[in-house]
């Protein structure tokens, strides 16, 4: 079969290869095949083309590049016009380039390449003469030329369109379903069926048998089924309270959010907007310190309020509050304040006591320092800071009598023995006594005599520091020591006391009718403010900065100790009885000591401002006064019980006001009437006044 | 000596709190679940009396929980739930990963769930008292549906009490089961969400609350023997347009005998149910229908607005019967004679005063008078506003008639006031005739001094009148003030500070009306000046 030998041949023609470099190995195979079919195809051309086989050339068709048509069609249509072959195979043909053939062909017999080579201008000039050059086309295998015929112009031509190579090839020919829905009733292929296909998997088991092992683990669930959302509520407190919250013991609810005030509103009444102090106010003040977070604002109608802007922060806030804030129980005191003040026996009940001011004594042109009344009840002393003491009756404020000391009188005291009538003045480093004549003449006389009665007395030693003196004129001059604080007396004993850090000579005794003073101790135990004698046992009360100190005279030690609780003690005084001290101090406090209780104090009293000046008791009534420099004196009812078990009962019943504050001073001394609830006062506006 | 050493933090509060960091150990959980934990499970922490002995000698600032509550946690199933979680982001991390579509389609299937269920039963009690009014704040920025089905539920059972516009948004009050219960409804606007603001927090919160809710309201419905979940209601206009059809029969069942004071008041909160009875009111478009129609429908009144605002519209604006239009512009073109034109404060006022207020202050264009917060009551020396004070005159049923007679008054009073700025001008003259008589005066004084003619007069006295009611008083007040010095200090502390607050609260009342005072005083004089300018 020629048919077949050509086209076997035109594989192995060079112009195929030439045409199929690009292809793969792979399609190289198919090329063979197809070659061979397509050649089948160009002989059945002319005849009435078989359908199925039709369909194959049009699958290659589709297979394979255009290149590869194109070089089996070529070389089916030249190879019967020359029999020019070269067997070199698909080789690179420049290997041949030193050598004058390029190859043998079918006898063996080289083949040798034209002669003459055309170079650039034969080029030109043939392309430029030549009326085929377009359609000649250089055999690299052969080393010719070769001039296509129309046909197989026309072929080129067609395949660069994208047609079919064949001009009769209906491409939109009906298809025939080969495997159809119809059932037929001859099997497509007569093959019969494999083994495995009638038993089962044994892969497929153990991938199954692995599901089914998962299942029963619960490893694998089944597809959750979207519950419907709305049906999941139930009734949920059916049964009985669960709830644990309740039972827990620690369990502290977060505090509500208060709710809003008129400020919140949206038109709130004009007295809650702010104004400019106080929106300049609320701005600078840290955001915690604000009393609300928001500036109240007004609008006019409901659809210009707009929309809240820290409202997201608000909750938020309130959610960490919920969950991040420590929560402690806080107990808050919910007290009538009225229940609060302690019940006490009305002040009218506990009279008498001074209410009302009833007497000025004016006089004096400095503030007067000390006053001192006399033991009758009838004459009252008060030395001031203008260097004169004066006695005044006391029932008609008439000053009786002025006496220059030269020097500011820090302190005056009279005797209280009714039987003599002296006075003890202290200045600055002198004490004098005064024998103001001021009563019957036996008492006068006596008192003279008390003072005369002991000048011829043992001389005093060289060494002692003090020195009693007489004095011309009406006055008898004597003493040293600087600044006489208290003269409390048996019957003729004087204490005076200077405040001198350094020395131990800060407090002496003195005794009149001997005219000898004795210095009790050999060391100083701090600054001594203030000192007094016990109203009936031999006991001396010496008051320091913060402590008390009660000496035994007769043994000669220290019986006690109080501890005041204050900072510098200013005043004391001794209840008649012996057994009540009270203590004024600068820190405005105001302590009772009972002696046979505590070295503590029973009661501090914290009535006054300002610093305390001057304390002093009754002799007789239950009564007590402090003076202070916040201008008042405030007169306490203090019973004192017989009955050791029972606690003094304190009680203030009166403020007395009426002193004028100058220089930052108010009262500076207090003391009681002997006999009746009257309390004297003098005070650095240079007055006394008398409160009944 | 004997017996072991006691070592220190080893009893008492020490043991009692754990920090924070070591609760966390203990369950195994990182931070944020923690977190949220606590917030499902309401555990917060306690500060300690004596922080140092907890915090065993140290001051460093730690946060503390009681131990029994970390055991409590230990035991929560939820906590399991939580590791599962995690693991699922971890599986479906990796899906991701590598691809695994499908295997990522599967895991998202079976995301874990949880249910929280029987903690809301562990936390909240059979009366539903708490906190509800807050959940209702915070879900109301997430999900809105719950409360459509509790607004729902207060229009039917008529529980609305209160209400009140502030700048943050509409406070409501409702009483529900003998509780009150407080909610705040912000404005409908878009809030620009801060992003200083962690969201997790808050979306735990929520889906605490909206389980907490949903429970909550099948109670209420079952309690009215409604089906919950109610059907058919998607938007809240939908709703509201129901025919609640259970009220009446229930109006008629509750009648106990009750007296005295507790009738009255039961008496005053039936008629506060139907005060919008037999009203129908019509809402303008620019109106907030829903928060309007809600107050309306809960005090019984009919309402409805345009067809094209929202579905649920029952009648037009057309209807002849319609009493009150709500208007929030300045004026309105149209307008019908049979109905009041009014601006929706109305409604509100009414709410919180428990009557019809007259509509003459909330007509259109009209400046409103304040709106006053329901929730303010005022003790004995707090400030009242004097809107406060009318609207309780009205309430007691004084005639609003008595107001224009004060206006009346103060009318006269800026009469005499303007005689007297007239005599103002007529007091120069008056100096000069005092200047006179003062020269006069002292004439003769020289001419007594001069002419000895000096003679003593001696005028009867005057006799003081002593009140003895104030004496007394002043008596008491004395004893106090003297009691008062003989308290203890740490009383005295105490008392100190009682009176510190009562005089402080006292203060800020006189501001405030001094505040007033001055407010009026500038719009009075405001108002004559313009009285005046017409006049010329």
């Amino acid at each position: 079969d020629e048919d077949l030998s050509d086209s076997e041949d035109s594989v192995y023609s060079g112009l195929e290869d030439s045409g199929s470099e690009s292809e793969d190995d792979e399609e190289e195979e198919e090329e063979e095949e197809e070659g061979r079919k397509g050649s089948d195809d160009d002989d059945d051309l002319k005849e009435e083309p078989n359908q199925a086989e039709q369909v194959e050339s049009h699958l290659w068709c589709v297979l394979c590049g255009s290149v590869l048509i194109f070089s089996w069609s070529l070389s089916s249509v030249l190879v019967p016009l020359q029999d020019i072959r070269n067997t070199v195979g698909n080789i690179p043909m420049e290997w041949y380039k030193d050598f004058p053939h390029i190859g043998y062909n079918l006898d063996g017999k080289k083949i040798y390449k034209p002669i003459r080579n055309k170079d650039e201008l034969d080029d030109f000039l043939d392309k430029m003469e030549n009326p085929d050059y377009w359609k000649t086309v250089h055999d690299k295998q052969t080393g010719s030329d070769i001039v296509l015929s129309d046909e197989q112009v026309e072929l080129v031509n067609r395949l660069q369109r994208g047609q079919f190579g064949d001009v009769n090839f209906n491409e939109y020919q009906p298809q025939v379903e080969f495997f159809s829905s119809e059932l037929m009733i001859h099997p497509v292929t007569n093959r019969p069926e494999h083994k495995r296909s009638f038993i089962p998997s044994l892969i497929e088991k153990e991938k199954v048998s692995k599901m089914v092992h998962a299942i029963k683990m619960g490893w694998i669930k089944p597809r959750r089924v979207e519950d419907d959302s709305r049906g999941r509520y139930y009734d949920l407190w059916a049964n009985e309270d669960s709830s644990i919250l309740a039972k827990h013991r620690m369990h502290l609810p977060a505090p509500k959010i208060p709710l809003p005030g008129h400020h919140e509103s949206y038109n709130p009444p004009p007295e809650y907007l702010f104004t400019e102090e106080e929106r300049a106010v609320w701005e600078q003040q840290d955001p915690e310190d604000r009393k609300h977070p928001f500036i109240p604002r007004k609008f006019s109608s409901l659809r210009q309020v707009p929309a809240f802007p820290r409202f997201i922060h608000e909750r938020f806030e309130r959610c960490l509050d919920l969950y991040l804030c420590p929560r402690q129980r806080k107990m808050r005191v919910n007290v009538n304040p009225e229940d609060l003040i302690p019940k006490l026996p009305k002040p009218k009940d506990l009279q008498p006591f001074p209410t009302t001011q009833s007497l000025v004594y004016r006089g004096h042109s400095g503030l007067v320092r000390s006053i001192s009344v006399s033991p009758s009840g009838q004459w009252l002393a008060s030395g001031s800071d203008d260097g004169s003491v004066r006695f005044w009756e006391v029932c008609s404020s008439r000053c009786m009598k002025t006496v220059q000391v030269g020097g500011a009188v820090k302190s005056v005291a009279w005797n209280p023995n009714p039987s003599v009538c002296l006075l003890a003045v202290a200045l600055d480093s002198v004490v004098l006594i005064l024998s103001p004549s001021l009563a019957d003449k036996q008492v006068v006389s006596s008192s003279e005599q008390l003072l005369s009665g002991s000048v011829e007395a043992e001389p005093v030693e060289g060494a002692n520091p003090v020195t009693w003196s007489n004095c011309e004129g009406e006055e008898l001059n004597e003493g040293i020591c600087l600044k006489i604080h208290h003269p409390k007396v048996r019957d003729n004993y004087l204490a005076s006391v200077m405040p001198d850090h350094s020395s131990n000579l800060q407090l002496f005794i003195h005794k009149l009718s001997r005219r000898r003073s004795q210095n009790p101790f050999r060391k100083g135990k701090g600054l001594v403010q203030c000192v007094s004698f016990h109203p009936v046992r031999p006991y001396f009360f010496v008051a320091t900065q913060r402590s008390v100190r009660i000496y035994n005279l007769v043994k000669q030690e220290m019986a006690k100790k109080l501890q005041a609780n204050s900072k510098w003690i200013s005043s004391m005084a001794v209840h008649p009885g012996g057994d009540h001290v009270i203590c004024g101090s600068y820190d405005c406090r105001l302590s009772w000591f009972d002696l046979d209780l505590s070295t503590k104090p029973y009661k501090m009293l914290r009535h006054h401002k300002k610093a305390v000046r001057g304390v002093a008791y009754h002799r007789h009534y239950p009564l007590f006064a402090s003076a202070s420099d916040d201008g008042t004196v405030i007169v306490c009812h203090g019973t004192v019980y017989s009955d050791l078990l029972q606690n003094p009962l304190i009680v203030p019943v009166k403020v007395l006001r009426g002193h004028v504050i100058t220089h930052d001073l108010g009262v500076l001394d207090v003391t009681f009437h002997p006999s009746q609830p009257w309390v004297f006062s003098s005070g650095a506006d240079a007055t006394i006044r008398l409160f009944t | 000596m004997g017996g072991l050493q006691k070592k220190k933090f080893e009893r008492g509060s020490a043991t009692n709190y754990i920090t924070r960091n070591k609760a966390r150990k203990k369950l195994q959980l990182s931070l944020p679940d923690f977190r949220r934990l606590c917030i499902i499970k309401g555990i917060y922490p306690h500060e300690p009396k004596h922080k140092k002995k907890v915090n065993k000698g140290s001051t460093a600032a730690r946060t503390f929980y009681l131990l029994k509550d970390i055991r409590f946690l230990l035991h929560e199933p939820i906590v399991g739930k939580f590791r599962e979680y995690k693991v699922f982001v971890r599986k479906l991390k990796r899906a991701y990963g590598k691809t695994e579509w499908s295997a990522v389609e599967r895991l998202r299937e079976n995301k874990p769930t949880y249910k929280l269920d029987h903690i809301i039963k562990e936390r909240v009690s059979v009366d539903i008292t708490g906190n509800l009014g807050e959940i209702k704040i915070l879900l109301y920025q997430f999900n809105f549906f719950f409360l459509v089905e509790w607004m729902n539920f207060m229009i039917t059972s008529r529980a609305l009490r209160k209400v009140f516009i502030s700048i943050k948004g509409i406070y409501y009050q409702a009483e529900i089961m003998g509780q009150l219960i407080t909610w705040l409804v912000p404005y409908q606007f878009a809030h620009d969400h801060p992003t200083d603001v962690d969201y997790r927090v808050m979306a735990t919160f929520t889906e605490l609350y909206t389980t907490l809710l949903g429970f909550v309201n099948f109670r209420l419905y079952h309690s009215l023997n409604l089906v919950y979940p109610p059907k058919k209601l998607s938007a809240l206009s939908a709703s509201l347009a129901r025919v609640v059809s259970t009220e009446d029969e229930e109006a008629e069942l509750d009648q106990f005998p009750v007296e005295g004071a507790q009738e009255k008041e039961q008496k005053l909160q039936e008629a506060l149910k139907k005060l919008f009875n037999g009203l129908k009111f019509f809402l303008n478009r620019e109106t907030p229908r829903e928060s309007l129609a809600f107050v309306i429908r809960c005090f019984g009144g009919e309402v409805s607005w345009d067809k094209s605002v929202c579905i649920g519209s029952t009648y037009d604006v057309t209807d002849e019967t319609i009493t009150h239009q709500i208007v929030d512009r300045p004026n309105i073109d149209k307008q019908y004679i049979n109905r009041y034109y009014i601006q929706p404060q109305w409604v509100y006022d009414c709410v919180n005063a428990k009557i019809l207020l007259p509509v003459e202050d909330y007509f259109l264009g009209v400046t409103l008078p304040p709106h006053l917060s329901p929730f303010v009551e005022e003790k004995d020396g707090d400030y009242v506003p004097p809107e406060k004070l009318k609207i309780m005159a009205l309430q007691r049923g004084e005639k609003p008639g008595t107001n224009p007679n004060e206006d009346e008054e103060e009318e006269d009073d800026e009469e005499v006031e303007d005689e007297e700025e007239e005599n103002d001008d007529n007091e120069e003259d008056d100096d000069e005739e005092e200047e006179a008589e003062e020269k006069n005066l002292q004439k003769m004084e020289e001419q007594r001094s001069q002419g000895k003619s000096l003679h003593v007069k001696v005028t009867p006295g005057k006799v003081k009148v002593e009140d003895p009611a104030r004496l007394e008083q002043e008596e008491k007040a004395e004893e106090k003030r003297l009691a008062v010095m003989m308290m203890k200090k740490k009383e005295k502390y105490l008392y100190d500070k009682i009176m510190f607050g009562k005089k402080r609260k006292i203060r800020e009342a006189n501001k405030l009306a001094a505040k007033r005072k001055a407010h009026d005083d500038a719009e009075k004089s405001k108002k004559k000046k313009a009285r005046k300018e017409m006049n010329m």
